[in-house]
């Protein structure tokens, strides 16, 4: 088993582009992601969000005619290198989805999905797994009798915080969430919220949301992005403490989105 | 007007049954239906006359296991890289040379099977002849693996997104995620589809009457002639006198094969509902 | 120490990826070398025999030479009286089902007699057909008796393709014409029906096309050995699909035009109308756009 010993799991992005096809979604994005902190990427629907947060795990690789220019370096490891595996990757950079989406099987095995798949075997290994993931993901007390049950019968917020827990049980150094609790009720989203908070003491957390005063609560730095016009692609427009781009941001466009006159 | 028109499909579904039935009654009464399910011989035109069913459902049974052999592994094994692993380039070929198969007419699949499987059977195995349960099995096999690789697939392709991002979010080759989350979630539907390419091998006709040879006896291998229940009813159906022994016994046989692909499609079916009800979430 | 034990763990999974992906990879070529084959043998062998004569002329010399125009003839009118039996019910059926039919157990039998309706062997059809249309009905042997058999075998393949197009139509659809105060009945003949038209017409095309090529449920209600240009509904006739087994089964050596240029008549017949046809949908496909 591994030791959650690093303290890394920083991202440095130069000068980075994303094109679907012939047309470019992202341009020139240069920004850091500091390590133990959460980061909130804001900005009005189809700004490129998601498609700069699935940059962060190569799972742009997947769609098909996707390209990505510039460098993207986790711990000063180039990821889009030819010698880097998206497996070894994303093994380090864990995602969790805006729908829950778990698979169909029971509780123990969701959370014991990807352990499993990277070679963990023996019964107390992976039973500890499984608690410390579940406990770190706060659904511990809700489901601990219950493990041998199927993923569906939970509710939706326990389910999200479930592939939370997955994410979590392959012993990310990153986690990226793409707008984890918009299909969520009030409450479930106070609990995802409650766990983030605790989660970045030992990883950092990307996280995409449009909820701005979600944004303020728990992330520690904000990039705020845009695409001022169909035909060029979206960029950076600034990134910097959440504080700061909330009390006084530095740019015109940002207060603007911020205060809901546009977005 | 229109309600009625939903209940047709039910109203023929039954008069198939009962007309089945009807004109099958005359050898109920004189031959007997456990004697024709269970006789071993089909003579029927000696006197007198023996009408047992076995050479035409062993003779069957070895057609669709054959067939079954050939269409069920590369069917859905075929499946399984179209939607798993193809570009969509590739995906769009594959799928409409599919569906390109899937269209031709069976009948042209028994000439075909005629002009080149039948020699071919004949001279690898060094047989007497072509004309066997193998080579109607094997062109079977090839008229089935349309609808199990679309079927698969679709049932594959039903598996929403989300899972499969899931599941290479966390470090999952995209084999990895295919065999471990995405067949077991539509093992349902894969089921489904052999099930539904059963119910097709066990009732084509045209194939195994011109390929299988239909003699008469009991094929205990498949390198041999043998008859089939499609195959008798066709090839001697319009021989018989209408309302006649023998044309009664074909309609008992009839009304075999429908009880028996009813009930694999019935399978088919209830499985497929379930798994529909599944996603929808 | 993480990377190294771990690299070492994905290199086996890639590895086992690879090796996973070349064997179905062979499957899948394997399947389409099959299909292309098929293709590519059926017009190897009958596309040469194909001429202007030898589809407008009748069969000569007992079917060594001439061509085949009466036996494409009764197809083209099996096909014809086909749709006339079973588009109507099948349309309307599939109108039931989408847009009337309540979510209830009555209902669940209905799909489960459509599905299994698509599930019955084509002979057993034939069986029906004897039975019912040329027998208790008395039409004997003919292109009625042949067409209602087809059409009973195509019906639940048209109530499918008719119930999934109109399922396709967005709800927003029918609800802006209800909320206009229109009935049910005019906003599904005004609004959806018309909508689904491209989805209707294509799927009822193929199934038709489907239809033509059969060959067990015409054996003993419509065909003919030989048969002159049917003069009304009630006559027998010739079909391409039972012209081609039946030459291709003689005991005299069939003249091969007559056996392979028919196949490949029927087979390119059927697939010129398939890729027709899925053309014309492609191009309303992009006209309409949910
Ligand atoms: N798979 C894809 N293929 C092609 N274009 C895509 C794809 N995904 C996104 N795009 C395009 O890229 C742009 C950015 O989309 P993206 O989903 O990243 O925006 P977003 O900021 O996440 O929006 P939202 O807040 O609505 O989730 C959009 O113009 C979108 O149309
Ligand atoms: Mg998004």
């Amino acid at each position: 088993m591994v030791e959650r010993t690093q303290t890394d799991g920083a991202f440095e992005l130069v000068d980075v582009s994303v094109s679907y096809g012939n047309e470019m979604a992202v341009g020139g994005v240069t920004m850091s992601i500091p390590e133990h902190a959460v980061t909130a990427l804001i900005g009005p629907s189809g700004c490129g969000k998601s498609t700069l947060l699935r940059c962060l795990n190569r799972m742009n690789d997947e769609l098909g005619d996707v390209t990505v220019d510039g460098t993207i370096l986790l711990d000063g490891q180039d990821i889009y290198a030819r010698t880097m595996d998206p497996v070894e990757l994303r093994i380090r950079v864990g995602q969790v989805f805006q729908k829950p989406n778990p698979f169909p099987m029971s509780i123990y095995d969701n959370v014991a999905y990807g352990p499993r798949t990277h070679g963990l075997r023996g019964k107390a290994e992976l039973d500890a797994v499984v608690e410390e993931s579940l406990k770190r993901a706060a659904l511990w007390n809700e489901v601990k009798d219950a493990l041998k049950k199927h993923a569906f019968e939970l509710s939706g917020g326990q389910q999200q915080r479930l592939c939370i827990a997955r994410a979590l049980a392959t012993e990310p150094e990153v986690l990226l969430m793409d707008e984890p609790a918009s299909a969520l009720d009030p409450i479930s989203t106070q609990q995802i919220e409650d766990t983030i908070a605790e989660l970045k003491e030992s990883v950092t957390i990307v996280i995409v949301t449009h909820n701005m005063q979600q944004a303020a609560r728990i992330s520690d730095r904000t990039a705020f992005m845009l695409r001022e016009s169909m035909d060029r692609p979206a960029t950076l427009i600034e990134i910097g403490e959440t504080r700061m781009m909330f009390t006084n941001p530095g740019d015109k466009r940002t207060e603007a989105y911020i205060t809901g006159r546009f977005g | 007007m229109i309600a009625a028109s939903g209940w047709l499909a039910i109203v023929i579904l039954a008069a198939i049954a009962i007309f089945l039935f009807f004109n099958a009654t005359r050898s109920f009464e004189e031959v007997g239906l456990w004697k024709m399910v269970s006789g071993e011989f089909w003579y029927p035109t000696s006197d007198p006359a023996q009408y047992g069913f076995l050479p035409s459902e062993a003779g069957s049974l070895w057609v669709t296991i054959v067939g079954l052999v050939v269409c069920v592994p590369l069917g859905v094994m075929s499946a399984i890289y179209i939607s798993e692993f193809a570009s969509r380039r590739f995906k769009d070929i594959a799928k409409s040379l599919i569906e390109f198969m899937a269209a031709i007419p069976s009948v042209v699949f028994g000439l075909i099977g005629l002009a080149l499987l039948v020699p071919w059977t004949q001279k690898l195995f060094n047989l007497d002849t072509g004309l066997t349960a193998f080579s109607a099995g094997v062109m079977i096999g090839i008229l089935t693996l349309p609808t199990i690789v679309s079927i698969a697939e679709d049932a594959m392709h039903a598996v929403p997104q989300d899972l499969r991002m899931g599941s290479l979010a966390l470090g999952n080759t995209r084999w990895q995620t295919a065999y471990k989350v995405i067949v077991p979630a539509a093992s349902s539907g894969i089921f489904a589809a052999v099930m539904l390419g059963l119910g097709r091998a066990i009732g084509e006709t045209m194939v195994v009457l011109m390929l299988a040879g239909n003699s008469g006896l009991i094929p205990s291998q498949p390198f041999v002639s043998a008859r089939t229940l499609p195959g008798t009813i066709a090839g001697e159906l319009g021989e018989v006198i209408q309302g006649g022994q023998h044309y009664s016994v074909l309609f008992a046989m009839g009304l075999v094969l429908f009880v028996v692909t009813f009930l694999v499609n019935l399978a088919a079916d209830s499985v497929l509902e379930r798994q529909r009800r599944r996603w929808r979430r | 120490m993480r990377t190294s034990r771990s690299a070492a763990r994905i290199r086996s999974a890639r590895i086992a990826e690879t090796v996973a992906k070349s064997i179905l990879g062979t499957a899948t070529m394997i399947a389409l070398g099959i299909a292309v084959f098929l293709i590519g043998y059926l017009a190897y062998r009958g596309m040469g025999y194909v001429s202007w004569e030898f589809l407008t002329q009748a069969p000569r010399k007992a079917m060594t030479e001439g061509g085949i125009y009466p036996v494409i003839v009764g197809t083209v009118w099996l096909t014809a009286w086909t749709a006339f039996f079973a588009l109507p019910f099948g349309i309307m059926a599939g109108i039931y089902l989408a847009e009337y039919s309540p979510r209830n157990r009555a209902n669940r039998i209905i799909r489960i007699a459509i599905a299994n309706m698509a599930g019955v062997p084509s002979i057993v059809y034939g069986l029906f057909g004897v039975a019912l249309f040329v027998l208790q009905m008395g039409l004997g042997r003919s292109i009625i008796a042949g067409s209602l058999t087809l059409a009973c075998m195509t019906l639940p393949v048209i109530i499918t393709v008719t119930e999934e197009a109109l399922r396709q139509i967005p709800r927003d659809l029918r609800q802006a014409s209800l909320a206009l105060g229109a009935t049910k009945l005019r906003t599904i003949r005004k609004v959806v029906l018309p909508a689904a038209a491209p989805g209707i017409v294509t799927g009822s095309i193929l199934a038709l096309s489907r239809a033509a090529g059969e060959t067990a449920p015409i054996l003993f209600t419509a065909v003919a050995f030989f048969a002159p240009i049917a003069d009304s509904p009630f006559d027998e006739t010739m079909a391409l699909p039972y012209h081609m087994y039946i030459m291709a089964t003689s005991a005299t050596k069939p003249a091969p035009q007559m056996v392979w240029g028919t196949a490949f008549v029927l087979v390119a017949g059927v697939s010129l109308i398939n890729v027709v046809v899925a053309s014309w949908r492609a191009r309303q496909r992009r006209k309409i756009r949910w």
